[in-house]
Parts: structure tokens; C-alpha cells; sequence
């Protein structure tokens, strides 16, 4: 599905991390670890096409990403590390904008969407109001009606409680279950077993090698 | 496929800024009618020029710093096209406020009764192309932690033109001439930066975005 050729970016003029090779397929979930600073959301921008300062290549279905573009983009759900919410409006509004803008039919059910990330009732209140969890809980309810089979989530976890973990792991699961595809980073280990780790090696700190996944 | 970008808290302050200035010049140059009447035309339009640009700067920003931008750059949707609805956003929030002003603004600047209508057809069609022209210059610096004057300098010698034929249209009509051919060349300014912005910014947000 998507495979990286001794893949890297540069920044400054010096590669960031060591050049990754490997094939990421449907059913995947991969975690992309590593020091701070080593890349990682370089890496997850890269893979969208939003930075192109790189080396190696990315191919999707066998063609490289900016080749396909149109399609990969309509099979690409990405999360960054700013989640794209609005503070100045409401959670369904949000969401409506998300859902506009990726062109999904509308057949959008807030109410039970806001339901399954655990902020039912809250789906006329303005973002600016809500705690940072929160806020982030409107970001990752995209994952429930967005259709695009690869998610690329930078940081899911971050100011989300224990109960949101357990929630947006099983839902991770069940996404990969079902063929799509996970690319996601964290620092924390996954609660379940079968997701693969590409550990980033910082550049300046090992010269020679790629690392084999 | 309607995209509603909503609820933008801003859209009083260019128009505040609009309506002092305005108060100001009356109190700082001179109450007098003679002196003023000449000084109108031109004066609303410089006025408006700033105002819109004063607006600019906050067109991507709170896009970018929230990553709504980014999601924009990855949707399925040509960007151009998302891209038109917020500058048509943009002009609706501040270039026809301001254009409905201008008869209250023109009254306490003794701007003659001729002068009305083509200041408000200009100032219409005017906006319309600032607005256009100005997103180049706001995409270019949404980047930059301190764009604010890196856009006010790329972004004014293209105004220029713009200003005027705009001011000029309504001296002409205020002197009792045709405006026709001002208005038609402000109307060739605008359809051609509506054509081509679009595609400008577009790539201008790509070039931001990629840091």
C-alpha cells in the first residue's frame, strides 16, 4: 500500500534521521517512535505531502505520492498535531467543516458521533469553551465517520484520559480489522499486540546503515 | 458543495478603524466644506485601502496556527477552490460593509451628490480585487511569525493601481465627466485577479505550509 525507499528529510541540508526502508500494507498499524527531534512528525507531514524536502521516495500503490496525488489524498485522513478544530465554533460545526471539506456525502450524525468520543450533549457548545481533552476529542471523532481507509495520527493521545485511550486503541484496532491502515506516533507502548514499531534514528547520531523494519 | 466558514469576531475592526479615520479628518484638516469636498473622493478610497489591508493579515492566520490549513491542503477538493470561498468570505465580511458605509462617510466629508454612486460601484468592484490580491500577500507571509509588515509591503505597490483608477472614477464623476472607462478598468482588474488569485494562493499556501 505504501512503501518507503530509503526514505528520509532534510533539514538545514542534513538528513534527519536514518533512511527508512519498509512496506506499510493494509491491516497495519505502525508505530513511528524515536527521540524527540528525531523527525517524527516530519516524517508523518512527508508522508501526506505536506513537506518535501526529502530523500528517497514514497510510493502509493506503486506510484509515488505526488503522482497520485488526487487519489491518495482521498484515501488519506490526517491528524496532525493541531488538530484543525476551531475554537470559535461549535463542536458540530466543526465537524460539518471536516466533513465538507473532505467531500463525504453528508449523511454526517453529530449527536452520535460526539456520542462514541464520549462528549454527548456537547455538540452546540463552542470549542473555546472546552478543556484541551475535550477539544482534542472533537478532532478524533473524525475517525468515526471518515471513510479514507489510511489515517495518519500525529500525537492521538496527548491530553486524552485514560477511558479516550482505551476508546481511540479499540477503534484504531477495529480500523485495522477492517484493512484500513494506522500510521500513528507516541510515546506510550500500545495496549494491544500486533502494530509494528519504526524506531527513528537521529541522523547525527548513527552515520552509516538503514534501518531494516 | 458549500463550505460555511462562519462567525469571523474581526469583522468590526476595519470598519471601526474606517469610521475614525473619517471622524479625524474633519477635526485634523478643517471643517471647511471647500476643503473637504476635494479631499473626499480620494480620501475614502486610501481610507478603505487601509482598512482592507489592516483585515489581511488575519485571513490564514488563525487557519494556520490551529491546522484547519493543513487539512485544507489535504482535501480531496481543489485547493483553488476552497481557497475563493475564503477571499469571497473575506469580501463579504469587509469590502461590502465598508462599500455600505461610504454614503454615511461621504455625507460627513460635503462629498458631492454625483459622487455617490460610483464611489459605491467602484468601491464594490474595488474590494472585490483588493481582497483577491491581498490573499497572495497573506498566504505568502501566514508562514512568518511577524508577517504583518513584510504583507502590508508586498501587497501595496499592487494596490496601487487599484487606488487609482478607483479614486480617479470618482473625481471624473464628481466633476461632471463619464466614469465608464475607470469602472471598466477596475472591472478587468478584478476578473482577472479572480481568475488568477486563486491559483496564486493556492500555491503560496503550499509554499507556507511546507516548514
Amino acid at each position: 500500500m505504501l512503501q518507503l525507499n530509503g526514505f528520509t528529510c532534510i533539514r538545514d541540508g542534513e538528513p534527519l534521521f536514518v533512511p527508512v526502508d519498509t512496506v506499510i500494507n493494509a491491516g497495519d498499524v505502525v508505530q513511528i517512535a524515536g527521540p524527540n527531534g528525531a523527525g517524527k512528525t516530519t516524517l508523518l507531514r512527508s508522508l501526506c505531502g505536506l513537506f518535501d524536502s526529502c530523500e528517497g521516495e514514497i510510493l502509493w500503490q506503486g506510484k509515488p505520492i505526488m503522482r497520485a496525488k488526487h487519489e491518495f489524498l482521498a484515501q488519506l485522513l490526517y491528524l496532525g498535531h493541531h488538530p484543525g478544530v476551531k475554537k470559535s465554533l461549535t463542536a458540530r460545526e466543526n465537524l460539518e467543516w471536516f466533513a465538507g471539506v473532505n467531500g463525504e456525502a453528508c449523511a454526517l450524525d453529530v449527536e452520535s458521533v460526539l456520542a462514541k468520543v464520549g462528549l454527548d450533549g456537547y455538540a452546540d457548545i463552542h470549542c473555546h469553551q472546552m478543556s484541551a481533552g475535550q477539544h482534542r476529542r472533537v478532532g478524533l471523532a473524525r475517525l468515526h465517520f471518515d471513510a479514507s481507509p489510511l489515517w495518519i495520527l500525529d500525537e492521538p493521545f496527548t491530553a486524552i484520559d485514560k477511558q479516550g485511550v482505551e476508546r481511540l486503541e479499540a477503534k484504531i484496532q477495529e480500523h485495522a480489522a477492517m484493512g484500513g491502515t494506522v500510521i500513528l506516533t507516541t510515546h506510550q507502548a500500545l495496549s494491544f499486540s500486533h502494530y509494528r514499531t519504526i524506531d527513528l534514528i537521529k541522523y547525527t547520531e548513527a552515520f552509516d546503515g538503514v534501518t531494516h523494519v | 458543495m458549500i463550505v460555511a466558514f462562519r462567525h469571523k469576531g474581526e469583522l468590526a475592526n476595519p470598519l471601526i478603524f474606517f469610521l475614525m479615520v473619517v471622524v479625524f479628518i474633519p477635526l485634523g484638516i478643517s471643517p471647511e466644506k471647500a476643503v473637504l469636498t476635494v479631499l473626499a473622493p480620494g480620501m475614502i478610497w486610501v481610507i478603505a485601502l487601509l482598512a482592507t489591508l489592516l483585515s489581511l493579515d488575519g485571513l490564514f492566520r488563525s487557519d494556520f496556527d490551529d491546522g484547519s490549513l493543513e487539512q485544507m491542503l489535504l482535501s480531496p477538493q481543489p485547493l483553488p477552490w476552497l481557497v475563493l470561498t475564503k477571499i469571497v468570505a473575506h469580501w463579504l465580511m469587509t469590502g461590502i460593509p465598508l462599500m455600505l458605509l461610504t454614503p454615511l462617510l461621504g455625507t460627513m466629508l460635503y462629498l458631492p451628490a454625483e459622487g455617490y454612486l460610483p464611489l459605491m460601484i467602484s468601491l464594490l468592484i474595488g474590494t472585490g480585487s483588493m481582497s483577491l490580491i491581498g490573499s497572495i500577500g497573506a498566504a505568502l507571509t501566514v508562514g512568518l511569525r511577524k508577517g504583518g509588515l513584510i504583507l502590508s509591503l508586498v501587497v501595496m505597490p499592487l494596490y496601487v493601481p487599484v487606488l487609482i483608477f478607483g479614486a480617479s472614477a470618482v473625481n471624473e464623476a464628481v466633476q461632471g465627466f463619464a466614469y465608464t472607462g475607470q469602472i471598466a478598468i477596475l472591472g478587468a482588474m478584478f476578473v482577472s485577479a479572480l481568475v488568477l488569485a486563486p491559483f496564486a494562493v493556492a500555491g503560496a499556501l503550499r509554499i507556507s505550509v511546507n516548514t
